[in-house]
């Protein structure tokens, strides 16, 4: 990219006497052209179409909201310390505590938000990670084809079949991680398989279209071919699956803090759970129940923001659900073209 | 298709033994790994009047991995102890681990499979009404429970349900797998006593779970219905049920079939965490409470048990689902 800028119009003149740079700059020129083409395409047409739809409207609010907690918010509440008010205050009835307050008396809302950095930092890395391997796996694979892609598939399907939860019990028992991007991408450790797996069928079509054909023919380096041809025609893909992903490990990590399988640091949501519910004994006392319940509620609709999010942009990418009602005048209702990529979720 | 059976036999002992090995590096190579815990756990339980020599014959009975060989003696004799059925004993319940998890697998497999198949059936049916009364309120309606229900983790349903039902309502038992005075046979009391005791972790695994296949159903019975030999049926004048059963609903379930086979993965894994919740005695639940106890040799029977009853699951999946698409049988490598 930074070869793009020196090679820019105000460059020219300077290399203008050799001819050369003047071809290599023609070219840059055209890329970046394509570059801002793209972006129009796929960024600011799918913006246009997306905000249409009421599942991204109302995923994106949600998640913005949860950006903003983990943002903003933490500059905006103060840090939850143990005995800074009375112990069990319920919700609504302090202002300094609108939430309550659990057995040492730290604030309920103070706990949720300052988790949120924590949660989504592991969703985030959990999700990249996972993406990235899918997508790279994928697309060797679905494009080499022969001993590449068998071996590669092999690979994929075993992991595809190992249980990822126990696995990652097991390993999180004897590694002990605390850093949430190594918990994040520990729990995500064989989310990757399903997605290669598509991934991999949509490239085997794809290298048969005959404008790859026919850059494949001219010799344009396969690399080249799998970021400028390849790629962009699986975003639809990537994009579902990587919140799929991200949802995958809210739930697991959730649950292991839940049941306190993964060592504990700083606040967060699968903790505070598993400290109402094994200290206050929130579940059998009406009391103290709103401490278990308003940490699963922030799980519920951080998930609920995702799946809502991840419908609306399934049914914006997919062609075929698209094609099926452009003209027909319905607008923008419920629909959901699920593929083999979201089925992963269903759990 | 035979051969397509043989590859995938294949494949499953595959992931058998790519899993034996992870355990064995687990168990001899990971940092502060049970190895070194458990011979602590022995010198201290036998005062340190033992030799060296004797903990690790100990370590050995325990893990069927003896300290003492070099490493790849070491990996051959636990490969094949783990092919004899010999997982090593349990530190807490001093059984030998294979013989606790025999006993407990069957209650799992109660659980999961009546689970995967009522979220199944009960997820196919409601998409194929919502694809019917596409735009109609039951759509609409059915879109948007799924959507919900779908967000909520098991889990979460799991502590309600136990809450509501279990200690406010008392109508379902709160931990267990049977009534205790029953006696265990084809018997009346026995068999309601194990439905009443299973009813509530499979319910929260389906209400949470249903919602994602309904919509996928959905998903793909509308768009075949937008497809050509549809509208070829239809000319050709065939009655409508044999159309909606035989042309729709067995091409919209086919593409569902990579997410029930990735789920039979996801829903025994679940099931550490479901069977601690419902306080009960599956390969789940002696996975949790020998993380607790640090019985490390149970523990990765647990995990290496799970496993293998996926495999086994997937695999019959598998085979199975030649029935359904003939198609599978010719380049069987897509159906995943």
């Amino acid at each position: 990219m930074s070869h793009t800028e020196t090679t820019d119009d105000d460059n020219q003149p300077e290399e203008g006497e050799n001819s050369l740079f003047q071809v290599e700059s023609e070219i840059e020129r055209t890329r970046s052209e394509r570059y801002r083409q793209w972006f129009e395409t796929w960024v600011l047409a799918s913006c246009r179409i997306a905000w249409g739809d009421w599942r991204i409207r109302v995923g994106s609010a949600i998640l913005i909201a949860y950006i903003l907690m983990g943002t903003v918010g933490v500059l905006l509440t103060d840090p939850p310390t143990i005995g800074e008010g009375t112990r069990f205050i319920g919700p609504f009835e302090s202002w300094q505590f609108p939430l309550g307050t659990d057995n040492v008396g730290r604030g309920i809302m103070a706990q949720i938000v300052h988790a949120t950095p924590w949660m989504l930092q592991m969703v985030l890395a959990g999700a990249v990670f996972s993406t990235i391997l899918a997508v790279a796996v994928g697309t060797v694979s679905g494009y080499k084809r022969g001993t590449v892609d068998s071996v590669l598939m092999t690979i994929t399907d075993i992991a595809m079949t190992i249980p990822g939860l126990p696995l990652v019990i097991v390993l999180s028992v004897l590694l002990q991680p605390r850093n949430p991007l190594v918990i994040g991408i520990v729990l995500a450790i064989n989310a990757w398989a399903g997605l290669a797996r598509s991934i991999r069928s949509q490239v085997l079509t794809l290298r048969e279209e005959s404008y790859i054909e026919a850059s494949r023919t001219i010799g344009v380096p396969t690399f080249i071919i799998i970021r400028e041809d390849i790629l962009p025609n699986l975003m639809p893909y990537v994009v579902v699956n990587f919140i799929q992903a991200g949802r995958n490990v809210i739930f697991a990590s959730v649950a292991l803090y839940f049941l306190g399988l993964l060592p504990t640091s700083g606040p967060n949501w699968g903790v505070m759970m598993n400290r109402a519910y094994t200290t206050a004994g929130a579940l059998y006392t009406a009391e103290t129940a709103y401490w278990l319940i308003f940490p699963m509620v922030t799980v519920i609709l951080l998930v609920l923001g995702l799946i809502l999010f991840a419908q609306g942009t399934d049914r914006l990418f997919n062609p075929r659900v698209r094609a099926r009602h452009a003209g027909e005048g319905k607008g923008m209702k419920a629909t959901t073209g699920d593929d083999e990529d979201t089925t992963q979720g269903m759990f | 298709m035979v051969s397509r059976i043989i590859r995938r036999l294949a494949q499953a002992i595959l992931t058998v033994y790519v899993v034996v090995t992870l355990t064995f590096g687990m168990i001899r190579l990971m940092p502060g790994g049970p190895m070194d815990y458990l011979r602590g756990q022995l010198i201290q339980s036998t005062g340190g009047q033992v030799s060296t020599q004797q903990i690790n014959q100990l370590v050995e009975a325990y893990t069927n991995v003896n300290p003492d060989q070099p490493l790849w003696s070491q990996y051959i004799d636990y490969v094949i102890e783990i092919a004899s059925g010999d997982f090593g004993r349990s530190v807490v319940y001093n059984d030998p681990v294979s013989q606790i998890l025999a006993q407990a697998l069957p209650w799992t497999l109660l659980l999961m499979v009546t689970s995967l198949f009522l979220m199944f059936v009960v997820g196919v049916g409601l998409g194929a009404v919502m694809a019917y009364h596409e735009g109609e309120r039951v759509d609409l309606g059915g879109t948007l429970a799924g959507i919900l229900l779908n967000s909520i983790p098991y889990y979460v349903a799991g502590i309600l349900l136990v809450y509501v039902l279990g200690y406010q309502l008392e109508w379902f038992p709160t931990g267990g797998r049977m009534t205790q005075s029953t006696v265990v046979g084809f018997n009346y009391p026995f068999i309601a006593g194990v439905f009443h005791h299973a009813a509530l972790p499979i319910v929260s695994l389906v209400i949470t779970g249903f919602g994602g296949w309904a919509l996928s159903m959905r998903g793909n019975s509308i768009r075949i219905l937008g497809e050509d030999y549809l509208r070829v049926a239809e000319l050709r004048g065939l009655p409508s049920r044999r159309i909606s059963l035989w042309y729709v609903g067995r091409n919209a379930i086919l593409p569902m079939y990579t997410g029930l086979l990735i789920n039979i993965g996801f829903i025994f894994g679940g099931s550490v965490i479901l069977e601690q919740i419902f306080r009960y005695p599956g390969v789940g639940y002696y996975l949790y409470t020998s993380i607790g106890a640090r019985d490390y040799p149970l523990m990765m029977g647990g995990f290496l048990v799970i496993t293998i009853t996926v495999a086994i699951g997937v695999f019959i999946a598998d085979v199975t689902y030649g029935y359904i698409d003939p198609r599978a049988g010719g380049e069987g490598n897509e159906s995943y």
